[in-house]
This record gives C-alpha cells, structure tokens and sequence, in this order.
C-alpha cells in the first residue's frame, strides 16, 4: 500500500528552499505570527511526484481495462470531449461575468436543451441538476408544485422494485409517500397490479425504461394511459437511456418528466463524486415550474431569465455544472443523429452477443433477450458455498473490474453486466471466458482460491464488516 | 436451512414465536444467510403500535439494507438492544439470541395467516 502524504512526511528531507529578496513579516505584528508547526507534510517534489503516480498506477479505470459496471455504466469517454473542455474560452471566464460577455457559453447551455429535447421527445429541459437523483429530486419538486397550482392534494409516488435505486430516496426527500410496486418475475409491470394501487392521490408513477433488469416494459403505451386516465404523471428515469437513442422518444410514449444523466448516455467523466449533471426535461405544461435561471433567446442575445413566478427556484449555484453539459454537448455534435442512433444499437448488440453466450450456461431470470445490460443469477451453477462476491473478487484478480452485484435486489446472487457500446467482440469473449471459468470450473475444483480472492490486487480480501462498523481512518 | 418446527413465519422471512398474547419477532436463517454479514440493526421504538406487513426495522449488510417487516399488529413493548451492538448475533443465533423486538397482538386471528414451518420450507 502506498503511504499517505502525511505519513510519508518524516521520512523525507525538507522539501524546499525559499529565497526571499523581500522583508515577508514586514507587516505581521507579533501576535498575529503562528508560533506553532503548520503542519503539512514535508515532501520532496521528486517523492511527491512518485507518490501521485504510483497511486494513479493503482487506478481501475476505463483507460486500463475493461469495465462492464450494470446499472452505473462506465462508459468511454471520447478524449475529444476533454480537448474542447481545455480550451481557454471555457477556462477563463467566471460566472459573474457580465451575460453580454458569455454569450457562447450561454449559447451552447441553450443549444444543449434542444437537442435533448429532440433526442427524447419533451418539449423543454433544464440542465441546472447536478446529477441524476438531483435532477429526479428537481422533476419532483416540479411535479409537487404542479398539483399545487392546480389545487389537487396528491401525496403518492408508485415506484417499481425494477426502478432505479435512487427514486424512493429521491420522492421521500421531494414530500412524498413510496408506494413500492412489485413486479413481475421477467422484471415486467402487471396492469392489472398497477390499477389497483393507481388512487386518486397519486401525484406520479416513476418507471426506469428499460428497467434495472435491462427489459423494456412492454405495456408502456398502456401504462401511460391509464396512469393519465387517473389524473397522474408519468416520470421517465432516463439512467437507461443510452439502450434506446433514436430509436424511441419518451416523449412520444408519454411520459410528462424525466432526467437524464449525462455521463451514462451522454460520454461526460463518471466516479468521484462529481461533478456531474442530471438534466430534467418536461412537457409544456410544466415549463413555468422549472428551476431558474432559463436561458433564452432574446433578440439574437442569450439571456439568464430569474424571473419565473412559478419556478420552484434555484437548485443549484450559476448555471449547472458547466463542464460537464459542455462533453455532453461535443459528443452530441460529434456523433450526431446517426451517430447517437448507432451508440444505442450498439450497446443494445453488445449485451446480446455476451447474453447469448452465457444465458445457457447461467440462469437469466428476466429471459433470453435484453436491451443494453442484463442480469445473471448464477446461483444454481455456484459450488462450495461460493457466492457472487467471491465470483467479483476473483475477477479483480483477472485484472477486470468487478460487475454490479446484488442489484437489482429482487435477482438472487445478482451479477448485472453492461459492456457498453465501445467494447470489441475480442474483449467480450475474454470476458466471457474467465468469468466461466470462475463460476464453473474454479468455485467446483478450487473453491477457496475464490473466497479468498483477490490476491493480486494491492490489498487483499477487505474484511467488509469491520470496515463498515469500526473503520481505520487515516489522513 | 435451520427451521424450527415450533415457530411461525411470513413469505418475507420474518419468525415469530409467541407466548401469551405477545410475539417474539426475529428473521429466519435462510434470510440471515442471504442478507448476509449484518453490519447495522435499527429497530422500532418501545410503545409503537405497527400494523401487519408494515416496515418496523432496518437490517444492514454488507450487500444491502432490508426492511423488516411486522408480521403481526399490535404494540412494540420489548427490543433487544444486544442486536443493536452486536448486529452480528443476529448471523449466528436468529432464532435466540439474534431475536429483534416483541410485540404485544391487538388481533390474534392475524395469527391464522402465518406460515408453519412446512410451509415456509417450501418457499425457501
């Protein structure tokens, strides 16, 4: 393990030399000078250097190897996207500039909402959310403030197990009370089922499309209808969009809301903790409720427009996270109609061929055929008591990153694989391979070598349950 | 799969024993076995009334948190705190010492729709 910058500290030899052709404390009265150590590590550049880059050697990343991550879609991020962020006409500006002086930035914020209103089919977006349960958490509060202008008292939020994890977590901290709908053993929703917990107070039913299953939902149409016919929105999480670009619109199909989140449909940097960007998009009828500011067209000038009545207000500093909708944006352009048509297809044709070749072997509980992610269940196959996170471990010892486990929680032992569209044929079958041979031949002939992967990895087995109730904490 | 024969059970793997008019609630071995390692345990507050089927407690793993869900109505008049320091008894002994709260019935004939330990054995 590589030492922390403060542990290193002592070891190393002072770290710099300060020539100073100026009195420094010329006006430093002697109560205000620090008498005490300032306490920063004490580090050469040449082993603070070492140190930054044996750490980045450690990384698991897209740039290294192969990352089939369900559900969160770790997705290549074209190094065109980061060239254009460079430029100086991004970097140096500050957002108290004067609007006249951005108007570009302006531009592109303004451009970037149409173009994902015409990649989904709804009529106005916001892009001010900082990722995709901000932006779930912002197409409630528009949702809530709707009913309330129009003086309906709807407290309810349907929510499918099949959904994507964030939205209860999103609807409870928007107001409202979970409704949890059950759904099918394919991952597939029963109208019937549906008509009985749609009442009158539903304010929306919020459905991942395809679901965390990787399954399209079927009776969409039907869905939409009489989710409308009570008096309720339908919400699109949009996490899965990336199966289904030019292809089909959720706007077209209904839905009322949704958010989007660019990094998994849209190439901007995924991990870390951000930032990151969940825009939300609406249909007309919803538009005055959006956050502030609007950027818009104005005589041939881009303007910030704060002044919206019913706006449930700003959620988040300036204009969203600039950066971000700025990839989402060249990659947009990079690719275009065409371009975007074939990253679903793509993905959609990648997930098939890997399904194709495991599904005889693992069981698929949501059947034979999927859209751009699918889930394994491999706990008939499994030996010795070995189980799915003994499976992901050993596969870090392959040098791949592990697959999502366990989620969808209504899959046993889930293994939920998406390989994105960018991944070649040979990557897959590699994959593919060792990832058998983990399931059947290792867990059955040399089942401890599993359970106590990895070992090729700079730490080994990490005792979760200690890390989780009594974790060492260094800094 | 450890199933005693003297318990109820529900189809979400709750066990309860009952003695009297009161339940005592823990989850089963099989569920104790696919949460696997518990690393947190919260639990209802003592004079809560719950109704059947309604969520009452959290169970943390390693892998997810579950809710936990009162297989009968009535009023919660014990807990058992050793689970909240030692969530890891629930792992090793949930039918004794791993056992999560009490409930006094306000309707026994709720009793009727539990499952007896056959039952339960064929949907795990």
């Amino acid at each position: 393990m590589e030492k922390l910058l403060n542990e290193m500290s002592s070891q190393c030899k002072p770290a710099y030399s300060v020539n100073l052709d100026v009195e420094y404390d010329y006006q430093i009265t002697e109560n205000l000078k620090r008498n005490s150590y300032l306490g920063l590590p004490n580090i050469a550049e040449s082993d603070l250097l070492r140190h930054f880059i044996n750490l980045s050697r450690q990384n698991y990343a897209l740039s290294t190897t192969f990352y089939p991550l369900g559900s969160c879609t770790m997705k290549y991020n074209p190094l065109i996207n980061e060239r254009i962020a460079k430029f100086n006409e991004f970097n140096a500006i500050h957002p108290y500039q004067a609007q006249e002086t951005m108007q570009g930035i302006l531009e592109i914020i303004y451009k970037l909402e149409k173009d994902l209103c015409e990649i989904s089919g709804l009529d106005y977006f916001s892009v001010q959310p900082a990722a995709g349960s901000h932006g779930e958490f912002t197409g409630l509060l528009v949702i809530s403030k709707y009913f309330k202008s129009i003086k309906q008292k709807r407290t309810r939020i349907i929510i499918p197990d099949s959904a994507h994890g964030t939205n209860p977590a999103s609807a409870a901290l928007a107001g409202f009370d979970i409704i949890p709908f059950k759904s099918e053993l394919d991952g597939s929703l029963s109208i019937e089922k549906l008509k009985e917990i749609l009442t009158p107070e539903v304010a929306a039913v919020m459905l991942t499309v395809p679901n965390t299953l990787g399954v399209f939902e079927k009776s969409v149409l039907e869905i939409s209808k009489i989710v409308h016919d009570n008096g309720s929105l339908l919400y699109y999480d949009g996490a899965n969009l990336n199966a289904v670009m030019g292809i089909i619109r959720p706007g077209d199909m209904g839905f009322d809301v949704m958010h989007i989140n660019l990094h998994k449909t849209f190439s901007t940097p995924h991990g870390g903790g951000g930032p990151g960007a969940g825009p939300i998009g609406v249909k007309a009828f919803l538009e005055p409720f959006l956050p502030v500011p609007r950027v818009e067209l104005k005589k041939s000038k881009y303007i910030l427009n704060y002044k919206k009545s019913k706006s449930i207000g700003k959620i988040k500093s300036f204009f969203g996270n600039f950066s971000v909708l700025l990839k989402a944006y060249v990659y947009i352009k990079s690719l275009g109609s065409v371009g975007l048509k074939n990253v679903s297809e793509q993905a959609v044709l990648n997930a098939n061929y890997m399904l194709a070749k495991l599904k005889n072997i693992i069981d698929v509980p949501a059947g034979g055929k999927c859209m751009h992610e699918f889930v394994l269940s491999p706990k008939s196959v499994l030996k010795n008591s070995v189980r799915t996170l003994d499976v992901a471990k050993r596969l870090l010892d392959y040098g791949y990153y592990a697959p999502t486990v366990y989620f969808p929680a209504i899959v046993e032992e889930a293994i939920m694989i998406e390989p994105t569209e960018t991944e070649s044929k040979e990557t897959l079958d590699k994959f593919i391979e060792v990832l058998i041979k983990i399931i059947l031949e290792e867990s059955n002939k040399c089942p401890q070598k599993v359970k106590d992967a990895p070992v090729n990895t700079p730490v080994k087995r990490l005792n979760e349950v200690e890390a989780a109730r009594n974790p060492i904490l260094k800094w | 799969m450890n199933i005693p024969q003297n318990l109820k059970y529900t189809k979400t793997h709750e066990w309860i024993r009952v003695e009297d008019n009161k339940a005592i609630v823990g989850i089963t071995d099989f569920a104790q076995h696919e949460i696997t390692d518990i690393v947190h345990v919260e639990l209802p507050e003592i004079g809560r009334t719950v109704k059947k089927d309604s969520p009452v407690a959290v169970i943390e793993s390693v892998k997810s948190a579950f809710d936990i869900y009162a297989p009968v109505s009535g009023k919660v008049v014990a807990v058992n705190d050793n689970v909240l320091s030692n969530p890891e008894l629930v792992n090793q002994s949930p039918y004794e010492q791993g056992y999560l709260f009490t409930i006094e019935l306000s309707d026994k004939t709720e009793l009727n729709s539990l499952l007896d330990a056959q039952a339960y054995q064929t949907i795990v």
